[in-house]
């Protein structure tokens, strides 16, 4: 991991930036913290930060706004910071751009591994690195080949199996809802069909995991979409 | 059922009576023979006396009469200023009795007791603001001559010649407190009278010349005396019986006087009321009601009238309905113990009693064991008798057309089939004709065609047949006999269907009546009884009616009914509220405000008032009879009973649910400070050991602090979180989100979050392939998952395994956590789901108790259920049900 990669706090309680700043700074992070959403945004078009920490629940503005207004103009990694009982706010921050996002309280182990994926990405996206290759210890997808084995044995995978597993793949490590699986798999008119979507997860997983009662690789975020385990 | 365990509704309402008892007012009537004989002095010497002692006293009506002695007693008492008021372009002055109210002085006085209001007063009589004030709680001394007593009315227009229209019910004076005789010689009065010291209106001057005459003045005192002795004499008696003295029990007699709306009635009553007050007996006034269709509504008025005498005097009324009057009094007596019979004497002359016989014949041959007392009619005073005017309607001519085309009929039919058959047959159709005229028609068609089958059967059948000379003068006696024949049977046939008439009408009544217990009963709601019995009034009544109830402040608002057709005017809305207070029917067609838009009806349950109903007649002549006001008192009581009983249940759930709250806080408080404050007590402990001393301690104790800091944070926010979630489940504010979903997966990822937690226990799932996917909000499955495996985690050995498994069982997903622990007390299966239980204390686990209540929560509002059950091989083992079919809309609650 390169040093000194830039990230922008935004959160307007003191006690969070107050342990947050020393942790990522002990990780070699350079910090930037803005208390409101207003100096959040200023801060970001002038430090052109490579992560962002955005916290929902701000006073000045709707956190939802403030991912929308960041995705006019800049792909930067957002990752959210929000409180258990908002569901739905995740789901929404996700779906309106955010990468990623943490539930309070969080261990700062869980946010360094969630800074380190979106960092990982913003990199591929920056070297235009499509990385073809995924391999775990139980299986290996090539995405140029289109090919997905179990130590070296090809598994025959329907398509729509394979497009969800080549989806999580590309995401890899970061949570991607249910509403984005079904837009990018199934179109923008599957809507609500989750069902459909929860047969091919329980189909892959029967197919990739070697327990898929207690599935390694294809974690279900409860509530909000899955996420395939990247080591 | 021999249990007389005290009915806790009866207790209540004589704990209530007893604190009315406290609270009402003292009467204290001043009590004279005569004007003149210093009353209104007494009574102001008495207040005076009180007002040294130091109570407040208040003037409300005090007539001096320009008497100087009697003025000077005024001097340094308070005066209230009458209430002058417009009424009809004319200014009125009258007592103010909301001045009074508002005032509400130790004692007030109030002169003249039996005087009438002006016209728009609020009462017609005096005597009842008096009773107004000490409902209010307010003693009163008032004044009263002995001539105004409602009972003693008659005897006194018999002495002196003078009816005196003023009156008072005795009950009045019956239920003062106390009562002082103001007494004069006559002769000292009389002097005082020449001394024109005693005040006379000019109006009555010559009438009061005549009243008093020495003589009349000695008869009226001594009923004076002889009243206040009387009433010396119960007090004697009452306190013998108080002191269980009873020797001297009196008789048990009960009383029974007849009342019809002939005017002697009025002194019957009179005269059974001294009677039953003299033996001390129960008495009963009861009216017959033979032919309800014949009387005029002017002699109903005065049934009405009459029975509300007797119910002044002190009587139980009665209305009686069917066509035999002795029959019914008779059976009635019996049923309710009478001993005596009063009635009136007959007035008819001997012939038509020979053929008619009176009722009162019958009665006395057919009364037994019961005294029959039959006191003389006189009609000489008040108003004429007012004669039954035999039937109203007109006559009805359709009625003889019948009788005569049945005559017709019979003829033709009689003529088709007389060669064939002799005389005797033809009489028989023709017999047969009457009955069926008389079983349709009254008894002057059936008399009609009696008479007519007659002249047929000579003119058409006799021999010289079409004349009416008949050449046998046996057929003379045929002819009378048919006859007599045809009249008997008509006139049975009539009555029958009479009796028939008023016991539909009878049964009418009592089935409106049950029609409406029986629709309130299957109601609930206080807003859809009154709905209900708006409604069926209406109906029963033909009026408009409206419904109030009270509102937090204790005002009536208006809650349902035909709100359009009343005039709720400030003036209305304060009438309707006075039939609330006093539980009293008030406004038109009654004493009390009858120059309102409308009758108002308490609505009445066991003596509390819990609301009112507005009457509005669309044919006010038609409700203003007795029986329909009993009727509509029977109606608004039975509402009355419902809506009273829907609050009390309304009531109870609400105490009953505070009391659950109650305890619920409590226990949560001690429960919740404790857990709170261990795991911040840790945390505070560690941090602020590493702040001052970190310096000096070794890396490993100081990693030790950090690990601890760190756990019990993650108990903190355990524990947090199932207090929120409690409490959103506690307020119905979780509402499932139900999705189709893959066991398996919500089992897994449960598995997966408590997975450090379970430090290498082994965990075995056992699903099939095939299940299916079920019904569930995935979040709140996960959570039970998760609650489950901790408790188990918790409760049992390290390393021991926990075994899952789930599997369809008749339209529900069963999902089995076991754990190979402890297991658990038969005695606390149940208590498990309990808020707040916690484990056996020998194992001395923390946590707040919620997780397992949590689970019962968000299973029960997906229409499952959960339950524990103890392994035979030892370990506890959850068991949840979801059902596969979701038959509850998302969010409701499964009972």
């Amino acid at each position: 991991m390169p040093d000194h990669f830039t990230v922008l706090m935004i959160e307007d309680e003191a006690p969070i930036r107050r342990f947050l700043r020393p942790a990522l700074e002990s990780q070699n992070f350079k910090v930037i913290e803005a208390v409101t959403a207003e100096e959040g945004l200023s801060l970001a078009s002038s430090h052109q930060p490579d992560v962002i920490l955005l916290d929902l629940g701000l006073p000045d503005m709707d956190g939802l706004e403030v991912i929308k207004r960041l995705r006019e103009w800049t792909a930067i990694p957002i990752i959210v910071l929000t409180a258990r009982e908002k569901e739905k706010d995740k789901i929404l921050g996700l779906d309106a751009g955010a990468d990623d996002y943490l539930t309070k309280p969080f261990d700062i182990g869980e946010l360094m591994a969630r800074l380190r994926v979106a960092l990982r990405h913003l990199q591929k996206v920056k070297l235009g690195d499509k990385e073809p290759l995924f391999e775990t210890k139980d299986f290996k997808v090539d995405l140029s080949s289109r090919v997905v084995t179990i130590r070296g044995q090809e598994v025959h995978l329907t398509p729509h199996e394979y497009d969800l597993l080549a989806l999580l793949v590309r995401h890899a490590g970061k949570v991607v809802t249910q509403k984005q699986i079904l837009k990018e798999i199934w179109g923008p008119a599957a809507g609500d069909q989750t069902q459909y979507l929860r047969l091919y997860v329980h189909q892959l997983r029967q197919k990739l995991e070697p327990n898929s009662n207690r599935p390694k690789y294809i974690i279900t975020e409860p509530g909000i979409g899955y996420r395939l385990k990247y080591e | 059922m021999t249990d007389k365990r005290p009915d806790p509704d009866l207790l209540l309402t004589r704990v209530q009576a007893q604190e009315r008892e406290v609270s009402r007012g003292k009467l204290k009537v001043f009590f004279g023979f005569s004007p003149g004989v210093g009353k209104t002095y007494a009574m102001l010497e008495a207040a005076r006396g009180r007002q040294k002692e130091g109570a407040s006293v208040l003037l409300g009506v005090v007539e001096t009469h320009g008497r100087k002695d009697t003025a000077n007693l005024l001097e340094g008492l308070e005066v209230l200023p009458a209430q002058s008021f417009d009424y009809k372009g004319a200014a009125l002055k009258e007592f103010d009795l909301d001045g009074a109210i508002k005032r509400h002085p130790d004692l007030l006085l109030v002169d003249e007791l039996a005087h009438t209001n002006a016209e728009g007063s609020r009462h017609l009589k005096r005597w009842q603001d008096v009773q107004e004030l000490l409902d209010n709680g307010i003693n009163v001394y008032t004044t009263l001559n002995v001539q105004h007593l409602e009972s003693v009315n008659d005897i006194v227009a018999q002495i002196t010649g003078v009816i005196v229209r003023e009156t008072i019910p005795d009950k009045v004076v019956a239920e003062a407190d106390d009562v002082e005789l103001v007494d004069l010689p006559p002769d000292d009065l009389l002097k005082r009278l020449e001394e024109g010291k005693v005040y006379l209106p000019d109006a009555a001057q010559r009438a009061i010349k005549n009243f008093f005459r020495k003589g009349n003045l000695i008869a009226l005192r001594e009923i004076a005396l002889r009243m206040t002795a009387d009433r010396v004499n119960e007090q004697v008696q009452d306190y013998r019986r108080n002191m269980d003295i009873t020797q001297t029990w009196p008789t048990a007699d009960r009383i029974l006087v007849c009342v019809s709306s002939n005017p002697a009635s009025a002194n019957l009553i009179r005269a059974a009321h001294r009677m039953a007050k003299s033996l001390r007996a129960g008495w009963i006034a009861v009216y017959v009601e033979t032919h309800p269709e014949r009387q005029s509504e002017q002699s109903k008025a005065i049934v009405m009238r009459h029975l509300k005498l007797a119910e002044q005097l002190g009587a139980e009324t009665a209305m009686l309905s069917g066509l035999n009057f002795t029959e019914e009094i008779m059976t009635y007596s019996r049923e309710r113990n009478v001993t005596k019979i009063f009635v009136g004497k007959p007035g008819a002359s001997w012939w038509s009693r020979w053929f008619n016989p009176s009722p009162v014949d019958v009665l006395l041959r057919r009364s037994g064991e019961i005294d029959i007392y039959v006191t003389k009619g006189e009609t000489q005073e008040g108003p004429p008798a007012v004669k039954p005017r035999p039937v109203k309607n007109e006559i009805e001519w359709a009625a003889y057309g019948y009788a005569l085309l049945t005559v017709a009929v019979s003829t033709g039919a009689a003529w088709a089939i007389f060669p064939l058959v002799d005389l005797s047959n033809i009489i028989m159709l023709y017999l047969f004709g009457i009955l069926v005229i008389s079983s349709k028609q009254g008894l002057g068609p059936s008399t009609l065609a009696s008479i007519l089958s007659v002249v047929a059967l000579d003119f058409f059948f006799v021999q010289p047949r079409f004349s009416f000379a008949v050449s046998d003068t046996q057929y003379l006696f045929v002819f009378l006999v048919m006859l007599l024949v045809g009249l008997a049977i008509s006139s049975s046939t009539v009555r029958i269907r009479q009796q028939a008439q008023v016991s539909r009408l009878r049964e009418r009544r009592t089935a409106a009546l049950y029609a409406l217990s029986r629709e309130l009963a299957s109601t609930r709601g206080t807003a859809d009884l009154l709905e209900i019995a708006v409604k069926h009034i209406s109906e029963v009544f033909d009026s408009s009616v409206i419904a109030f109830l009270p509102d937090e402040y204790g005002r009536l608002q208006v809650q349902c009914g035909n709100v359009a057709d009343f005039k709720l005017t400030a003036k209305e809305m304060g009438v309707a509220h006075w039939a609330y207070d006093l539980g009293q029917m008030v406004g038109k067609g009654t004493d009390t405000l009858p120059g309102t838009d409308a009758l108002y009806v308490p609505l009445l349950a066991s003596g509390e008032p819990v609301g009112a109903l507005g009457v509005k007649p669309h044919s006010p002549e038609k409700l203003w009879i007795l029986e329909q006001m009993h009727l509509l008192e029977a109606f608004a009581h039975q509402t009355a009973l419902a809506v009273s009983g829907d609050k009390l249940a309304e009531k109870q759930q609400h105490i009953q649910m505070q009391m659950e709250t109650e305890k619920l806080r409590s226990s949560l408080l001690s429960s919740v400070s404790h857990d709170l404050r261990t795991p911040l007590a840790a945390i505070t402990g560690s941090i602020s050991s590493l702040l001052e001393t970190g310096m000096t301690l070794d890396a490993a104790t100081r990693h030790d602090l950090l690990e601890n800091i760190h756990d019990e944070s993650g108990r903190l926010e355990r524990l947090v979180n199932n207090l929120l979630e409690m409490t959103k489940l506690e307020s119905g504010g979780v509402q499932p989100q139900k999705e189709l979903q893959y066991p398996a997966e919500i089992i897994g990822s449960a598995v997966a979050r408590v997975d450090k937690k379970l430090t290498g226990r082994p965990v075995n799932i056992q699903i099939p392939n095939d299940l299916p996917m079920v019904p569930m909000d995935s979040l709140l499955i996960e959570q039970v998952l998760v609650n489950l495996l901790e408790n188990a985690v918790k409760y049992t050995p390290e390393k021991s395994a926990i075994d899952i498994s789930a599997w369809i069982e008749k339209d529900n997903l069963v999902v089995q956590v076991a754990d190979r622990g402890l297991g658990v007390p038969e005695e606390d299966l149940n208590r498990l789901f309990e808020k707040f239980y916690r484990g056996p204390q020998k194992m001395n686990k923390s946590g707040a108790g919620l997780g397992l209540s949590i689970c019962k929560g968000f299973v029960e509002i997906h229409g499952g259920s959960i339950w524990a059950e103890n392994r035979p091989e030892g370990g506890a083992l959850f068991k949840f049900t979801l059902p596969l079919e979701s038959p509850l809309e998302p969010g409701e609650k499964n009972a």
